[in-house]
């Protein structure tokens, strides 16, 4: 079960990429799984998925395809939320003050 | 895109008054007008969207800095200031810790490239401890200014 990390392509459909929310939904949803998670524009360096200032220093905009490494015990679900998370980005298109469900109970 | 290009140098607030979240928005967005932007009622309405928009989500994003910000028509281009709060300000941070380093910006209604670039430029400038180190103790808008202007960082 442990060993390889995994490592998943995703892109960003929404209009404004990896801005300043989606990079604290992504950071708040790391926090949850004990795994750590990378994430990787092009050929640049590998940034800390539990940094919002990292995310956002990848000015990634729409389209852009990213990888996600995650490695550690809940490698999979980690992944799987993860993925499911970015995926959801395009949702605040169509509703500026859209969140992710699991994300909006409780402080900060 | 480098935070000198679209900091406006006159709005530079080397030490904030102001010690609520609202309080540091308004002084900043005051700041902005009183360099000649904004005339006329825009002020509040600005103040109002970036309210608003820390609403959805604080924009503290933790060590200190925060990024407020919202998109307005009255801009054609984006423009932004920086403001150092000395006490520092508590401003619902994802590290629960308070705001010394303010980067306030506001982006034209639908240049989405625009905000994306400003954030990425001004959080490599902040993923610096150095720099926001040096912003702290700078005590003069000049010597924000000259910070900002020599601040190059690479992807």
């Amino acid at each position: 079960m442990n060993g390889e990390p995994l490592r998943s392509k995703v892109v960003l459909q929404n209009v404004l990429g990896m801005h300043m929310r989606p990079a604290r939904w992504f950071v708040e949803l790391v926090s949850k799984f004990k795994s750590s998670v990378s994430v990787c524009k092009g050929d640049r360096e590998p940034v800390d998925g539990r940094s919002i200032l990292s995310l956002i220093s990848l000015g990634a905009e729409q389209g852009t395809e990213l990888i996600l490494e995650v490695s550690g015990p809940d490698q999979q679900e980690a992944m799987n939320a993860l993925v499911e998370l970015v995926a959801n980005f395009i949702k605040e298109d169509e509703d500026e003050e859209w969140s992710p469900p699991s994300l909006t109970s409780g402080g900060s | 895109m480098r935070m000198s290009d679209f900091v406006v140098r006159d709005a530079i607030v080397a030490d904030l008054k102001a010690n609520t979240k609202e309080g540091v928005i308004r002084e900043m967005v005051e700041s902005l007008r009183n360099a000649g932007y904004f005339k006329g009622g825009e002020m509040e309405d600005i103040v109002k969207a970036i309210l608003k928009r820390e609403l959805l989500g604080s924009t503290g994003i933790g060590r200190g800095v925060a990024i407020p910000h919202s998109k307005h028509s009255t801009v054609d281009r984006l423009i932004g200031t920086v403001g150092i709060s000395r006490q520092g300000v508590a401003f619902d941070s994802l590290d629960g810790e308070p705001v010394h380093v303010f980067v306030l910006l506001i982006s034209p209604q639908d240049r989405p490239g625009d905000h994306l670039r400003a954030l990425e430029n001004v959080s490599r400038c902040l993923r610096d401890d150095g720099f926001v180190r040096s912003l702290r103790q700078a005590t003069s808008r000049e010597a924000i200014w000259g910070l900002l202007d020599d601040a190059e960082h690479h992807p």
